[in-house]
Formats: C-alpha cells, structure tokens, sequence
C-alpha cells in the first residue's frame, strides 16, 4: 500500500527527475525535516548550522504557536501575536517546501510530497506533532468542532472559541472536556480554564466553569486549585475522573456533555479530545498501536524504522512532557546526533531541560521544571532531586516575576526557532 | 550592537583577568570539563539552555548567560544548586547537574560569542 502509493507519487515528471539522483554515500548528506513547529523549525536551523543540508516540509505558509493562546481565548491577545513566518529560516540557511510529506519510503529513504516532487535523504526527521482525534469519542467529529471548538491546535479553532464565550450571556456555563494522557501540553487545559476563569470573573460574573476531567490529578494541581479558590471563587468546578468526570460521549448539536453520571446541558464547550502523533508518523511506520512514535532518547531515532528520527509532541518521550519547550530542547539534541551519525560517531547523552509556564491570572505565573537524561529502561527519565514546582507559598513577587519570565520565554524560544 | 547593550566582551571587561584566574580556580578540579569548553565542544545541557537565554535577545526579565564572567556564572549557578541564592525556576534546573557540570556550562557560556 505504502510502496504503491510512492510509486504514484514518484511517476510525475519532477518527481522521476529526482529519482535519477538517488542520495550515494559519496554525496554530501541530505536531512529531511517534516514539521515547522517548535520541533521541526529549530531541528532544520541547527542542521544548517552545522553545514547539514537540509529540507523544511511545513504545508502551512506561516505557523501558528500554541504557547500563550490560551489568552487568545480569554480575549486578553491577538490571534496574530501567535503567528510567526519561515523567513527567518530561508535566510539561515533551510531550503523550505510548502508542502505537505505524502508519502514516506524508509527502505529507499525517499519522501514524497504533495506536488509529487520526491526528496531523498540520509536522515529523516519527523516533527509533525499531534492529531486531535475525531474518532475516539463518540459525538465528536468535524461538524462537532464547530460547535464544541478543541481550540487544541492554534488557529481558527481558537478565535471561534475565543468568539462564543465572547457571545455567551452571563450566568451560563461553559464546560471544558480534558483528556487522560497523554496529550499535548499537559498542564494547558488548567491554564486556560484559569484564564476563561479570569474572563468570566470580570466580565460574565455570574457564570459557572464546569471541568470534566478523565483524570484524578493533574500537573501544578495544588498550584492551580489554590488560583481558583483566591482568585475565581465559586466560579471553577473541578470534577475529576473518580466523581465521574470523564467525557464519554457528546451531542453537538444540544450542545451536552455526557458523563458515566450525568448529562451537562452548557452554553459554551471546549472539548479537548483524546490526541495521536499526526497522520505522517502513521504513514512512515514510526507510530506504535498507542498512537505515538517510540524513539531512542539519545538519538531520537525511532524505535521502529531506521533512518527516521522523532521529536516533539509525536514521539514518545518517558518523564518529558509534551510541550514547546522540550521540543525545543529535544530538536537541538537531535540535530547534534544526526551532526555526529552522520560523521560516523555515537551521539553524546544529551541532558535535557524542560520548563514550562501557565499563567493562572494576567501577570500572575507558576511553572513546572524538570532536568531529563537517558535511563535504563530506554526512556528519558527526570533525574532526582531536579526539577519540580513552584513552591505553594511563593511570594506574589515570584508569581509576578514568573509571568515575566513566561513571556520572556516565548520571545526567546520565538527568536530561537524562527527569529 | 542595538537591543544587547549589557553584553561586553569578555576581554574588554575590567578586572576580566581577575575573573579569568578565578574561573581557572573554580575549574581545578575538572581539567577536562574547562579543556571542553575551552575548545568550545558544547558541555551536556547547553543546548538547553538557550531555550530561554538566547543571545542577542532584547532586556527582558530573564537575564543573558553569553559572553558573562564565567566565575559570576558559575557561582550563580552553584548558589542556585545549593539553594543558597533565591530563584524562581533556576534552583529546580541547576539541581539536575553537579557542580563539575555547572562549571563547564558557566565557562562554556562565558567564551565571547564567534
């Protein structure tokens, strides 16, 4: 099925151009890079900057971040303030393709894309981050999204979110339906039901936030349950897992979150479904039956076809959460082993760091942190003593200084990715 | 350079040698480590570090590692392991290196930047 549908792919006149030049071991390396995100963008920029050649496949003309759109959805930021162009990377460097990865071939190392041009490589990174899922619970599928927005990719979804707590009278109730992990960015459902929180506090006060969880606990939980009760009282519901929270199905139409107890009737939704790592991990073989792409944690390459390496939110990463910084993180240790497989070396253990902000008022921040090596059950595993969360009693300076720092960190990595 | 006014080479800096001698001390212990750095071979950890300490980037409430005293890095460093100096987010990072680590990211980071 895979080889037959790269053959279509490679039967059109570019295509077959490129295919006379089969990558030799002679030629000068090739790396592919499928993914403009966090991941993908600074993979690619420091694969040129170690003298790699190297192809950005990013279908979109300019990428939408998911850090800090949760205050797009509270009507605190610009949708625009999200967007950030591949300029930057044409100018240090990266050849960029607008253009989807179709089809991949491991055995031949050759992609295809979406115009039928065929690229080869000697190594093929894969940062194509998630898949929200329209097929894992019942009730919610394409047409539900429009009705009950996820809001989980950054982009329209997120303004029609933004637009119907905007729309909703005071004194309704918003709902938000939050997964079991994994899933992308775990502590950001909590973050925006702060924000929403904030939102409704100031401007629908007599509104409720309902939060149906599949889960018993949470990342900053304690952080987060002491935001609400000072800052949103009575206005945050949390109902975890054990007292029935989970989703298990939704009528989009009626606009009802069912539960294993009861059914909620709310004016807004936010489904945030069950997530996998994107179409092209399953289409390349990297992809377990999880979903989501097992890979060695020095190298990142996959743990089931050679050659193809995966970082972000697709890959399977232990202790490291799914989050824009430790695809960051991740994305410049890959690009170092495949710098050193390349020149016939083992990559180094890489050390990773993970840091990630939420904000659970306007100003007003908390962060989790943690330090990742390699361990020897194959994963990354949080080295002890490291890491962990803002303290519980931090003083008000701190989470003001934290809130600081969190948007220090989103210039920062923007200008390290894209800048 | 616009937008990096608080970044001076290190070997402009006043009292640069000072600091040099006492960087040297602080890396006795750990020849190879500073030997890395000095050869700019990137110490475990660095390339995560500009995840939020990018060069070049404008003032902002987080503060440049490029291009500083390498003794002021790592003694910041070091307190930030120790708990001995405040920190919002650092103590939880620096905890995930020993000191011979913190040593090496801090003359790493304290080479002028190419």
């Amino acid at each position: 099925m895979r080889r037959r549908g790269f053959l279509r792919g490679a039967a059109s006149a570019p295509a077959a151009a490129l295919l006379g030049t089969p990558a030799i071991a002679q030629a000068a390396p090739r790396v592919v890079v499928v993914g403009g995100g966090f991941a993908g963008a600074t993979c690619a920029r420091r694969l040129v900057a170690a003298g790699i050649a190297t192809t950005l496949v990013e279908p979109a003309a300019s990428y939408l971040a998911c850090p800090f759109s949760n205050l797009v959805v509270a009507g605190l930021r610009d949708l625009e303030d999200q967007r950030f162009g591949f300029d930057g990377l044409r100018a240090a460097g990266v050849a960029v393709a607008t253009q989807s990865a179709t089809v991949v071939d491991p055995l031949a190392r050759r992609v295809a894309l979406s115009d039928g041009i065929v690229l080869a490589y000697d190594r093929l990174v894969l940062a194509p981050g998630i898949e929200v899922r329209l097929d894992a619970l019942p009730g919610y599928d394409a047409a539900a999204t429009e009705a009950m927005p996820h809001a989980w990719r950054a982009g329209p979804q997120t303004s029609l979110l933004r637009a119907q707590l905007e729309a909703m009278e005071d004194g309704g109730v918003v709902a938000m339906s939050i997964p079991a992990n994994p899933y992308r960015c775990p502590p950001g459902p909590y973050e925006r039901a702060s924000l929403v929180a904030h939102y409704l506090s100031t401007r629908k006060p007599r509104s409720r936030l309902l939060l149906l969880d599949a889960k018993d606990g949470f990342s900053k939980q304690r952080l987060f349950e002491r935001a609400w009760s000072e800052l949103y009282p009575g206005i945050v519901e949390w109902v975890p897992l054990s007292r029935g929270g989970r989703v298990i199905e939704v009528q989009a139409r009626e606009r009802v979150l069912v539960t294993e107890f009861e059914r909620h009737r709310v004016d807004v939704a936010n489904v945030i479904p069950p997530q996998r790592a994107a179409p092209v991990a399953r289409e390349a073989g990297v992809a377990d039956r999880s979903g989501w792409c097992p890979v060695d944690p020095a190298s990142f390459e996959s743990r089931l076809q050679p050659g193809i390496h995966v970082i972000g939110d697709a890959a399977v990463m232990g202790a490291m959460p799914k989050s824009a910084f430790a695809a960051n993180a991740q994305a410049k240790a890959c690009a170092d082993a495949i710098g050193a497989l390349l020149a016939g070396r083992a990559p180094a253990e890489p050390r990773l760091i993970n840091t990630c902000y939420s904000l659970v008022a306007p100003g007003t921040g908390i962060s989790v942190a943690g330090v990742y090596r390699p361990a020897a059950n194959g994963l990354l595993a949080e080295i002890p003593g490291s890491g962990g969360t803002s303290p519980l009693d931090a003083p008000p300076e701190d989470r003001r200084l934290e809130a600081s720092h969190a948007e220090a960190w989103f210039a920062a990595i923007a200008a390290e990715t894209y800048g | 350079m616009e937008g990096r006014p608080h970044r001076r080479p290190f070997a402009a800096r006043p009292g640069a040698a000072a600091a040099r001698l006492l960087a040297a001390a602080l890396w006795c212990c750990t020849p190879v480590a500073a030997l890395a750095a000095e050869a700019g071979e990137a110490p475990p950890g660095a390339s995560a570090c500009t995840g939020c300490h990018v060069p070049a980037m404008r003032a902002t409430s987080i503060p440049p590692i490029h291009g500083q005293p390498a003794a002021e890095l790592a003694a910041a460093l070091r307190g930030f392991r120790s708990g001995e100096r405040h920190a919002t987010v650092m103590d939880r990072i620096a905890k995930g290196f020993t000191v011979e680590e913190l040593d090496a990211l801090a003359a790493f980071f304290a080479r002028p930047a190419p």
